[in-house]
């Protein structure tokens, strides 16, 4: 076959179905419906299969993106799923919501000079993830227990990534999550049209098959310490996988009024107890007509597009810069924008008013500019004076981003950094022996693929510490002096005619 | 497995750890409820068997129930705890649906779906010599081990506690072994004083100079009511705040507090705080938040029991 080039592969992006923004917009069902196996083949055509791929050091998991995207093209969907779940526990997972286009295809060499579309990544992850879940594949790698007993600290997504390593290693590994359903910000948080409950429930039972033992409704700090898991609990290590779970608020008057809550007590009311479905699920949700969102993040994103789901009729969301600084994911920005859903940049909420019965009615709003770049290097919004004005709205969801959970701060001795954050070495692990920690819990909230990345990383770290051999170090014997030689004559002169027999 | 021999290793630790690893204190689901009793037409009383959580718990904490999959999480402050028996003993006053179903569902020998604590930060028992521990509706069980935790801590203990009238008292023998006084208030004078747990406050306070602190578990009212009465002296005066939560692990904000002008969560920044700095309008406000939905769940169970009573046999109709 004639060398793939730039020119000869397939210039168009394959075509992946999406629901039909106004029918999507009124149900819970996947927006993006996923490849089919020709569209799938089709985009594996577009790889270029570059000997020095840019794409595997930009993954933060360092999947072998051409090695699986060339098995797939030959059809070997086993050999592509067993050498993606080398590095990545969750392609179901991190194919629906990773940001492909800051990682893997941002440095794809099919886009490199701006005019073609690079390659598909997360779509053909995504259906290879979802081909494994369909075909029940397991990854079937042998393990051989050790007698080290590792407890692990919350269900998400870094916690996860942990587990399947050193139960791989042979550790037996229980996981502890306070919630009554494993998977953290996978169940509680990401709404179900971008990540269905089954994908979850998939990956978690992968979990499972490796022996990874879940305990739910546990709340570590309050039902046993850090301490007394490595204490008289008899684990030998600890990873500590707890996220950035508390809210933020902006402080500012009428924050309590009824109708104000944070992103995260939506999409939690939803996801995780199913609000939507009151009075059949008990939980209620109390969502108004006329629903604005502050801030435009991915959590932000998510959390308006629930609104509308769950039947509000106008949908706002409020952002004090642009849409070029907005943090939220192109793909999912324009799905929201696709959607019906308002917005209203540089605008920022000064104050909360509500009715006689103290349930919020406005937000009183002013007008930004963009100023001088901050520290972020994005530009800083300037509030425009005498610029106020006020919104309607019945229902006001906070979006702002999140704080590390105190409850380990209360409850052990681990050093915290100022913001609250757990304090981690370069190999992620903390103050205490013994502890590992990583993900959100260490960096602030970030994305579902750098918490999988941190957790491998905390593993990794935890089988040193254990002693447990690296299995993807392969061993070499030490260097003698004399490799490519022998009886003392160098290999590389390929010619022994000056060997004399005496 | 590798797992149950690591399970060994840890219960040749020590002889407590033997019941730790036998008796399933790890259950992470299907919490059994060893006893139940009744004390009145709303109030009951359930135990249930977490041997751990009986170990963990301290006075002032709470745990959140699930009773089904389809249930709500709803938060219960710890009534009692007793690490010897390995139970955790709730009080639970039927008034709205989910409540309502918990007294229909919870007998002896049924499991809890769910049940996850102990949460929040346990009250400080302070070194005060001299303590009045006021219990009012719901907040008559939970005052208990305060009340308890400061006997042992060596304090004089004076229980106050308020009921509507004398039929519905209980744990009258339970105060009386902690407390070195001890006064019931109902609202007909059927037993103790009449008048409510404020004229009890009131009363003490006017006998005994030198009362150091109070501690007060009760509706918002009763506890706003109980700050103002010791206002006025200066006494340090602790609440229990009972927000409306969703997960109790600081991840909603649904149970945030004004406190001091502050926002607090009460789920891990209390639940208990300085009375005399609580923004009990705003709790009071914030409690009101579902209450056309508590309605009509409320009505929609009501109208499920009445058909079920009528036709046994369409149980599965929800």
């Amino acid at each position: 076959m004639a060398r793939k080039t730039i020119r000869n592969i397939p210039q168009e992006r394959a075509v992946m179905p999406v629901q039909d923004p106004a029918t999507r917009a009124g149900n819970f069902d996947e927006v993006a419906l996923g490849f089919d196996e020709a569209n799938a083949l089709l985009e594996c055509e577009r790889c270029l299969i570059c000997p020095e791929p840019a794409c595997v050091p930009a993954c933060p998991v360092n999947i072998d993106i051409p090695g699986f995207i060339a098995r797939m093209a030959r059809k070997d969907y086993r050999g592509a799923y067993d050498l993606t779940t080398d590095s990545n526990l969750l392609p179901a997972v991190c194919g629906r919501v990773c940001p492909q286009e800051d990682q893997c295809e941002g440095v794809c060499a099919v886009a490199v000079n701006g005019t073609l579309e690079p390659v598909a990544i997360g779509r053909l992850e995504r259906w290879l993830g979802d081909k494994a879940i369909a075909e029940g594949w397991k990854k079937s790698s042998h393990i051989e227990p050790n007698r080290f007993r590792v407890g692990i600290v919350g269900s998400g997504p870094a916690s996860m990534a942990c587990a399947a390593d050193l139960a791989k290693a042979g550790c037996s590994v229980t996981i502890f999550e306070a919630l009554h359903a494993p998977g953290g910000v996978l169940r509680y948080g990401i709404p179900e049209f971008r990540l269905p409950n089954s994908v979850i429930d998939a990956e978690i039972a992968n979990l499972e098959a490796l022996g990874v033992e879940i305990k739910c409704n546990t709340l570590v700090g309050r039902l046993f310490t850090i301490e007394q898991m490595l204490g008289d609990m008899g684990f030998d290590a600890v990873f500590v996988g707890v996220g950035a779970g508390t809210p933020r608020f902006m402080d500012i008057p009428g924050e309590n009024l009824n109708g104000v809550l944070s992103a995260n007590e939506l999409l939690t009311r939803c996801n995780l107890m199913h609000a939507g479905k009151f009075p059949d699920y008990d939980t209620p949700l109390g969502i108004g007509k006329r629903v604005a969102v502050i801030g435009a993040g991915n959590t932000a994103m998510d959390a308006m597009r629930v609104s509308l789901r769950l039947g509000a009729e106008e949908v706002h969301c409020v952002y004090r810069r642009t849409d070029a600084e907005c943090p939220a994911r192109v793909e999912e920005l324009h799905h929201a924008q696709e959607e019906g859903i308002q917005f209203h940049w540089l605008t920022a909420p000064v104050e909360l008013i509500g009715d006689a019965d103290n349930h919020v009615a406005a937000i009183r709003c002013i007008r930004m500019e963009l100023g001088e770049p901050d520290s972020s290097g994005r530009r800083r919004p300037v509030p425009v004076e005498g610029s106020e004005f006020d919104f309607a709205a019945d229902t006001v969801v906070y979006a702002i981003g999140t704080d590390p959970n105190p409850i380990l701060g209360q409850t052990s001795k681990l050093r915290l950094n100022k913001w609250g954050y757990i304090e981690t070495d370069d190999d992620l692990a903390t103050s205490l022996a013994g502890v590992w920690a990583g993900g959100d819990i260490v960096t602030g909230a970030a994305t579902v693929i750098l918490a999988m990345g941190a957790g491998r990383k905390a593993a990794a770290g935890i089988r040193r510490f254990l002693g447990i051999r690296d299995t993807t170090v392969v061993y070499e014997p030490e260097k003698t002096g004399f490799e490519n030689a022998l009886f003392g004559i160098d290999l590389s002169e390929r010619n022994f005619a000056h060997v004399t027999l005496t | 497995m590798a797992n149950l021999k690591g399970l060994d290793g840890a219960v040749s630790d020590g002889p407590s750890q033997i019941a730790h690893a036998s008796d399933g204190a790890l259950v992470s689901s299907g919490f059994p409820i060893l006893t139940r009793s009744d004390f009145s037409d709303t109030t009951f009383l359930v135990e249930i068997h977490h041997p751990m959580m009986a170990r963990a718990a301290r006075p002032g904490q709470f745990v959140i129930v699930m009773m089904d999959d389809h249930g709500e999480r709803i938060p219960l402050t710890i009534a009692d705890f007793d690490p010897d028996r390995g139970t955790v003993t709730l009080v639970v006053q039927a008034v709205g649906k989910s409540s309502r179903q918990m007294q229909t569902h919870c007998q002896a020998g049924e499991t809890l779906f769910g049940m996850v604590g102990p949460m929040g930060v346990p009250s400080e028992i302070s070194d005060a010599r001299k303590v009045i521990c006021v219990g009012g509706g719901l907040g008559v069980a939970p005052i208990y081990p305060q009340a308890r935790a400061f006997k042992a801590a060596g304090a004089h203990v004076i229980g106050v506690v308020g009921f509507r009238s004398a039929n519905l008292v209980f744990w009258e023998e339970k105060f009386r072994a902690v407390c070195d006084e001890f006064v019931i208030c109902t609202d007909d004078g059927s037993a103790g004083i009449k008048g409510l747990v404020t004229d009890g406050i009131e009363a003490k306070l006017a006998e005994h100079g030198d009362i150091d602190e109070v501690v007060a578990i009760g509706p918002p009212v009763m506890m706003r009511a109980c700050a103002e009465a010791t206002r006025p002296h200066g006494i340090r005066t602790m609440v229990s705040l009972n927000p409306i939560m969703v997960d109790g692990t600081g991840m909603c904000g649904g149970c945030r507090v004004r406190v001091d002008g502050r926002v607090k969560f009460a789920c891990v920044d209390g639940p208990d705080f300085d009375g005399h700095a609580v923004d009990f309008d705003d709790l009071m406000m914030r409690l009101t938040r579902y209450r056309p939905q508590e309605q009509e769940a409320m009505e929609r169970w009501s109208e499920n029991c009445r058909r079920l009573a009528l036709d046994p046999a369409g149980r599965e109709a929800r």
